[in-house]
This record gives structure tokens, C-alpha cells and sequence, in this order.
């Protein structure tokens, strides 16, 4: 039977299981930043009165509803995917996950979406003020999505507050504790600041590629400058977050340090492997590129610390794909490391005046556009392929948190999304791109402001002669 | 405390019945909206909102597996293939929203037009399917799904499903008529007479097919104390019929007389709906599974009833303003943003 040949049907459940998460979570990844930078936008247009201000809100508001509408599709998805595919986790975890997921479902997703309407539509119905009030709540909304999410990953990763019953289910015991787990406060940080990147090198790429064609548009430059002193600022203090939460990893999770650095043995003044090929049948890593003590003194911030090896724990209780685990790492970290070259040269650059007319800046910012989108991403991937073969660590296998269901049903129900996937989010993917191509322009049209409404169409043409606008004939 | 919670979960999930029902309902009616203006229309009036309706959707998932998640994770395995599908159908219609407006050609947007519209048809048919299925009953031991992964495939969920269809396009028929003007009002209005019709006979013949499906249901509808409790519903709903009828055909343009179909319709579907709760009561899981068995622990229902306790009515009156924000009858050429 061709049937026959398929891989397992845990197998399937978990590539079905990564591809949606990894997909969904492009979307939040970028929106999150997105979401708090409108706000920003719109609050310095109220603040200044200054119209490019708001020329740039509506620019990046059409991005953002494209966007939005595919983090949310993607995302009812997942909400499913517990119960479908891994109804054993759902079930036994159900009493300490389902009620953080609900409380996201009540205090995010539906300020969110309800909120979205008016920052969409409602620009000439509420007013500016509340109009604002609407763009931040979405704002808030997806920081506290963000917020309830992570929590319940890192108490997978980190379980605390929890019993467990006889019949093998977890029971919440301390729900401070559960909500609160050890390594949830920097993972949120971590993951947030990385959101907050992202959009930052999206925008700056953009603002950049219309610099390259237009020196004098004062939108783009705004937008470039924007970005630049976000990744001056902000991508430095993401290291010292990606440390602290190595730190907490290598208290609750040693094995998942010991794959990420590619350590096999334990011990004192352990080096930091820059490169290498973990072999998971030798039990070493071969061909590598180190520099001598610098591990120990990365994680135990002593020169001699002890950092323990993969071989201190069997082999059943470690990370399942160790290259997987010590290369992704890698890959976030070397982004992470290009991000705070990128934002220190844009400094120099901006005290010697010469942040909008250095082209090969500008184009190594456009190639910078999708640094963050990778980063986060495999970020995510060293962090849960690193807790495996846990769903819950070191209480719950993946082996038996998965759904009974046949291996040809997974299959097919995997090939289906990753068919819709692609077309759907590849057609996403262009119109964004030719969004984004169009240069930030004068008198964007953006949320609706013709109210009472005209039927001349959607271009608000009257206010083209007219040499300025201020904020109070916009709505 | 799980009876509480089984409302609520309850009400969720026909909030989202209703008002995903509408504009789902307005997909399914697109083939018969032949002018671009008129969908362009049709579609904005649901455009600010739809977002939020597939909130509850997310707030039935979400609620089950918090507080009855036995019932989560026998129910989802049960119905994977309509619940994969009608995921799959939701991203084309939700993404389609956007991309229609920002369609580089005609061609590309007939094409979004397309995903929209059989993306509504598709997630209904699931739904219908996954309601008529679960309703049948899933076969369960040991804590765990034990059929098949066709079992969800009868000529009862068949049935369900297309009187799912109807009734969704019943729905967005009359939002149409309380929402807009004209010809497009005209023509929503002609569509709600005939789906009307049709939602009556559906529901006639799934209400009498039910009683046979289990013999819990029969015990319910012909044990003599119940049968008067439940009589009213069958009642109701031929009033509430002959009542939507009458406000389609009065056309004196007083914008309470366009909002009364729409709201007999949903009064309809809370009958229906009704009249479900009737029969499945306690079961959550048919016929196995009582919201008892598949309760969580009480703590996780406390700790999460606390905050909905205090978030449900805020989310409803923000909900409601947004609503009353973009009340009103939508005009051509309105501008999307």
C-alpha cells in the first residue's frame, strides 16, 4: 500500500504542528511591533500636528491590515490544532493551559479584532483622540496576546504550580506560580523586543529602498531614522535579554544548553564552539572552530565555571536532533550580531550627517528586511526543538501527547496546508509587496475619512492643491 | 460550577452562530450579487466586524479545551477532517477580505471574489457536517476517540450541512436587507423570501429526523412532563416564520421595519438552537460524555470564570459600540481604507 510508506502518523503531526506555528508565527512577529509603532505614529501626529506623521500611519496601516488578517487566519488554526493533533496533551494539560489560552481569547483577541474595525474604518467616525484610543488598544492587545501565550510555552518548557492527578492530568495547584513559571519573564521580553526588531528592520529596509530611489522624501527618511535608532537602542539590550534567558535555560534545561553550545562532555572552562558538526552517533562535535573558555564564562560568567555535557544525561532524556538545536542557535545569534553592527554604524553615520546619503548603508539595511522574520524564527526553533522529546519538560513525551489518528489522515491534512498555505500567504506576500514598493507619499489614503461618504471614489483628491494639511482637515 | 460554564460555552458558541452565521451567510450570496458595486457593498458592511464574529469561534475552542477539555480532545479528533477543512475554508474567505481591495486586475479580483464566496461555502458545509456528526454521537473509550476518520460522513450531516447553508444565507439575506438600499436591498430581500422557505423546512426535517438519531433525544421530546416544557419551541418558531415573512413584504421604508427580518431570523436560530440544548442536555460528548465527566478540575473553572465573569459584559459593550459605530445603511462608493 502506498499508505505504507508514509512516515508515522507523530511523525506527520509534528512537521504539520511546526509548519503551521512557524507560519503563524511571521505574522505576530511582525505585527506586535507593527501594532505599537502605529500607535507611535499616530500619537506623534496628534502630538506634533505634523502631516507626514500621518502619512506614514496610513501607509503602514494598509500593510498592517493585510497582515493582520493572515496572523489571524493562521492562527485560528492552531487554537484547533491541540485538539486534532495532540488531543492526549490537550486532555491531560487542558487544566492548567486552557484557562491561560482563554484568558488570552478574553483579554487580547477580542480587544484586538473589536478595536481593529475603528482603526481600520473609523478615523472620520470617532474622532482623533478616540481614533487613537482605538490604534493603541490594538496595540496593548497584541502585547497581551503575546503575554498569555508565552506564558503557557514556558510552562511547558519551565512547569511549575501544578499536581498531578492519578489519572496522569495536570491540576493547577498555584496559579501565580503556573502563570508566572521561571522562564516565562525573559522569554516574553526576549520574544517581544525580537517582535519589536523585526519591525524595526522591515521598516527600516523600506525606508531605505525609497531613500535609494528619492533622497528628498522626507516620509521615508522619517521612517529609516525611526528604525535606525531602533536597532541602535534596542538590539544591544536584546543580547543582554538572550543572555539572561541562556542563563535561566541552563539552570532548568541543562541539556538544551549543552545541544545549543554543541557540548558533549562536562567540563571547567568549557570553550564557546563558534562553529562545528555535532554527530550524534559519535557523541561528539567534530570540526570545530573554538575559542578556549569563553562558554564558561558566557554561561557561568567565571572563567573555570563547569558547564555539564550531553553525555551527563541518557540518551532518551536529550534534545532529539542536536544539529538542528546547535545551528539554529547559531543562526539567531549571527543575525542578532549583524542587527548591532547595523544600528552602531547607523550612530556613527547619523553624527557624521551622512545617515540618508550613504547608498551602501541604505542597501545593506534593504538586505537587512528579513533578518528579523529569520531570527525569531529560528530562534523559536532552538528553543522547542531544544525541549524535546518533552512536550511538557521532563514530565510529558511528544510520543504520547499525539492524537489517535491515522497516519494518511495527518498526511493529508498536512499537504492541504501547506498547499493553502503557500498560495494564500504567497499572494499575501506579494500584495505586500506592492504595497510597499509604492513610495510613502503626501495625503496617503488611509482609514476612511469622507464621512458622510462620496461616491467619488477613494483618493481624497480636493486637499492635492493645497500646500499643507493640518490635522484638523483630515477628519 | 460546570453547568455555569457549560452556558457560557453554550452562548459562545451561538454568538458566534449568529453573527459569524451573517457574514458567512453574505458569501454564500455572492453568486447570486452579480454587480462588482453591489458586492463591494455587501462586503463592507461586514468588513469592520467579521474580525471580531471569528473571535467567538476562537472563544468555543479555546473555552472547551479550558474547562471541559476531556470533551476538546475527544470532539476534535472526532470531526478532523470538517474541522481541518473548515479551517483551510476561513483563511481563504479571511484573507479575501483584504486582497479583494487589493487586487492589481479585474481577473485577480473575480479570483479573491471566488475565495471569498466558496471559502463561505466551504466553512459552513463543515460546520454543518461537524454539527450534524456530533450531534449523531462519537464514539469514545478510555478517554480517547475510538472511531473512525470517516464516521463523520452520514446522510444526517449531510443534511445538517445543507441546512446550514440555507440557514447562514437566510441570515446574511436579511443582514443585507437591514443594512442596505436599492436594488442591492431589493434583491437581498427576494433571497430571504425563498431561503426563508426553505430554513423553515429544514429545520422541520432535521427536528423531525433528531428524535430518532439516540434514544435520549426520544426520551426527552416524548416523555410527558418534558414535552410540555419543550412544546413552545416548535411554536415559536412558526410565529417568528410567519412574522419574518410579513416584515419582508412591508416595504415603507422605516429602518426598524429592514432590521425585523434579520432579528426574527436570529430568532430562528436561538429556536434551533434551543431546541439542540433540549435534547443534548447534560451531554457534552454524545451520548458518553455528561459536562460532568468532561469537566476540568474546579480550580482551572474558577480561575478563568473570575476573569470572564468580568470580561464577557466588557467585551460585549465594546463589541456593541463598534456595532453602533458603524450602524446605519452602507452607501456605494464608500471607500474601504
Amino acid at each position: 500500500m502506498l499508505w505504507d510508506a508514509l512516515p508515522d502518523a507523530l511523525l506527520l503531526a509534528r512537521i504539520q504542528f511546526a509548519f503551521t506555528v512557524t507560519f503563524h508565527f511571521l505574522f505576530p512577529a511582525f505585527t506586535i511591533g507593527l501594532a505599537s509603532y502605529l500607535a507611535v505614529l499616530e500619537g506623534l501626529w496628534l502630538w506634533t500636528g505634523r502631516a507626514a506623521y500621518l502619512d506614514l500611519f496610513r501607509y503602514w496601516l494598509k500593510v498592517f491590515a493585510v497582515n493582520f488578517a493572515m496572523g489571524v487566519v493562521s492562527g485560528i488554526v492552531l487554537s484547533y490544532q491541540f485538539g486534532t493533533n495532540w488531543s492526549v496533551f490537550a486532555d491531560r494539560t487542558g487544566p492548567v493551559l486552557g484557562p491561560l489560552m482563554g484568558y488570552e481569547v478574553l483579554t487580547a483577541f477580542f480587544l484586538e479584532a473589536g478595536f481593529l474595525g475603528v482603526m481600520l474604518f473609523g478615523l472620520g467616525r470617532v474622532g482623533k483622540g478616540l481614533h487613537f484610543a482605538a490604534t493603541s488598544l490594538v496595540a496593548i492587545g497584541t502585547l497581551i496576546s503575546g503575554f498569555w501565550i508565552l506564558s503557557a510555552n514556558s510552562w511547558m518548557q519551565t512547569p511549575a504550580g501544578y499536581t498531578i492527578g492519578p489519572d496522569g492530568r495536570f491540576l493547577p495547584a498555584d496559579w501565580w506560580e503556573i502563570v508566572f513559571n521561571p522562564s516565562f519573564p525573559f522569554r516574553y521580553l526576549h520574544t517581544i523586543t525580537g517582535a519589536y526588531l523585526t519591525t524595526a528592520m522591515i521598516v527600516g529596509a523600506v525606508g531605505a529602498f525609497h531613500i535609494l530611489r528619492d533622497r528628498a522624501n522626507e516620509r521615508a527618511r522619517i521612517m529609516f531614522s525611526m528604525a535606525m535608532w531602533m536597532a541602535a537602542t534596542v538590539a544591544p539590550a536584546q543580547a543582554v535579554f538572550g543572555d539572561m534567558q541562556g542563563l535561566w535555560a541552563l539552570h532548568y534545561q541543562p541539556q538544551k544548553v549543552a545541544a545549543m553550545e554543541g557540548h558533549w562532555e562536562t567540563q571547567r572552562g568549557a570553550p564557546l564552539i563558534l562553529f562545528g558538526m555535532p554527530d550524534m552517533e559519535r557523541e561528539e562535535t567534530r570540526m570545530r572552530v573554538e575559542i578556549p573558555y569563553l562558554g564558561s564564562l558566557i554561561l557561568r560568567h567565571s572563567l573555570d565555571g563547569e558547564i555539564r555535557g550531553l553525555k551527563d544525561f541518557p540518551p532518551d532524556q536529550r534534545p532529539t536532533n542536536v544539529p538542528l538545536v546547535f545551528w539554529s542557535f547559531r543562526i539567531m545569534v549571527g543575525i542578532g550580531c549583524l542587527m548591532i553592527a547595523l544600528g552602531t554604524v547607523s550612530l556613527w553615520l547619523r553624527i557624521r550627517g551622512r545617515l540618508y546619503d550613504t547608498p551602501w548603508f541604505q542597501r545593506w539595511a534593504v538586505a537587512m528586511a528579513p533578518s528579523g522574520l529569520i531570527a525569531v524564527t529560528f530562534g523559536w526553533i532552538t528553543t522547542e526543538a531544544g525541549r524535546q522529546p518533552f512536550t511538557v519538560y521532563g514530565l510529558m513525551r511528544t510520543a504520547e501527547s499525539v492524537s489517535p489518528i491515522a497516519a494518511p489522515a495527518v498526511a493529508a491534512s498536512l499537504a492541504a496546508f501547506v498547499i493553502v498555505y503557500f498560495c494564500v500567504f504567497g499572494a499575501g506576500m506579494w500584495y505586500l509587496f506592492r504595497l510597499l514598493g509604492k513610495p510613502p507619499l503626501p495625503h496617503e489614503e488611509g482609514p476612511r475619512d469622507d464621512q458622510p461618504i462620496r461616491t467619488a471614489g477613494i483618493t481624497p483628491a480636493p486637499s492635492a492643491q493645497r500646500p499643507s494639511r493640518q490635522p484638523e482637515e483630515v477628519s | 460550577m460546570a453547568t455555569i460554564w457549560a452556558f457560557l460555552i453554550a452562548t459562545a458558541v451561538f454568538l458566534y452562530v449568529c453573527m459569524d452565521g451573517f457574514d458567512l451567510g453574505v458569501g454564500i450570496l455572492f453568486p447570486w450579487i452579480r454587480g462588482q458595486e453591489d458586492r463591494d457593498v455587501s462586503v463592507n458592511t461586514i468588513a469592520p466586524v467579521w474580525d471580531g464574529n471569528e473571535t467567538w469561534l476562537v472563544m468555543g475552542g479555546a473555552g472547551l479545551f479550558a474547562v471541559f477539555p476531556l470533551a476538546y480532545a475527544t470532539i476534535m479528533p472526532a470531526l478532523y477532517m470538517p474541522i481541518i477543512l473548515m479551517l483551510l475554508a476561513l483563511i481563504f474567505r479571511g484573507v479575501s477580505f483584504e486582497m479583494r481591495f487589493r487586487a492589481a486586475t479585474e481577473g485577480q479580483r473575480l479570483g479573491w471574489d471566488r475565495a471569498f464566496s466558496w471559502g463561505s461555502y466551504a466553512a459552513t458545509l463543515c460546520q454543518g457536517v461537524a454539527l450534524g456528526a456530533f450531534v449523531q454521537g462519537i464514539e469514545v473509550e478510555k478517554r480517547a476517540y475510538a472511531g473512525g476518520w470517516w464516521d463523520w460522513l452520514t446522510p444526517f450531516s449531510c443534511l445538517t450541512a445543507v441546512a446550514l447553508v440555507v440557514g447562514y444565507g437566510l441570515l446574511g439575506a436579511c443582514w443585507l436587507v437591514w443594512k442596505t438600499e436599492g436594488e442591492l436591498q431589493d434583491q437581498a430581500r427576494g433571497l430571504a423570501r425563498r431561503l426563508g422557505v426553505l430554513t423553515l423546512l429544514l429545520i422541520a426535517l432535521v427536528s423531525a429526523i433528531m428524535p430518532f438519531l439516540l434514544p435520549e433525544f426520544r426520551e426527552r421530546w416524548f416523555a410527558f412532563p418534558a414535552i410540555l416544557a419543550a412544546l413552545p419551541v416548535p411554536v415559536l418558531v412558526v410565529y417568528l416564520g410567519w412574522r419574518m415573512f410579513k416584515a419582508l413584504g412591508e416595504t415603507d421604508g422605516h429602518p426598524w421595519r429592514d432590521g425585523l427580518p434579520f432579528l426574527c431570523a436570529l430568532g430562528l436560530f436561538f429556536l434551533a438552537y434551543t431546541g439542540l440544548g433540549i435534547s443534548m442536555w447534560p451531554m457534552i460528548v454524545p451520548p458518553e460524555l455528561t459536562i460532568w465527566d468532561a469537566a476540568a478540575p474546579r480550580d482551572s473553572q474558577l480561575f478563568l470564570l473570575v476573569g470572564a465573569a468580568v470580561l464577557i459584559p466588557i467585551i460585549l459593550a465594546y463589541t456593541g459600540y463598534v456595532y453602533w459605530l458603524f450602524r446605519g445603511k452602507v452607501k456605494p462608493g464608500a471607500g474601504y481604507h
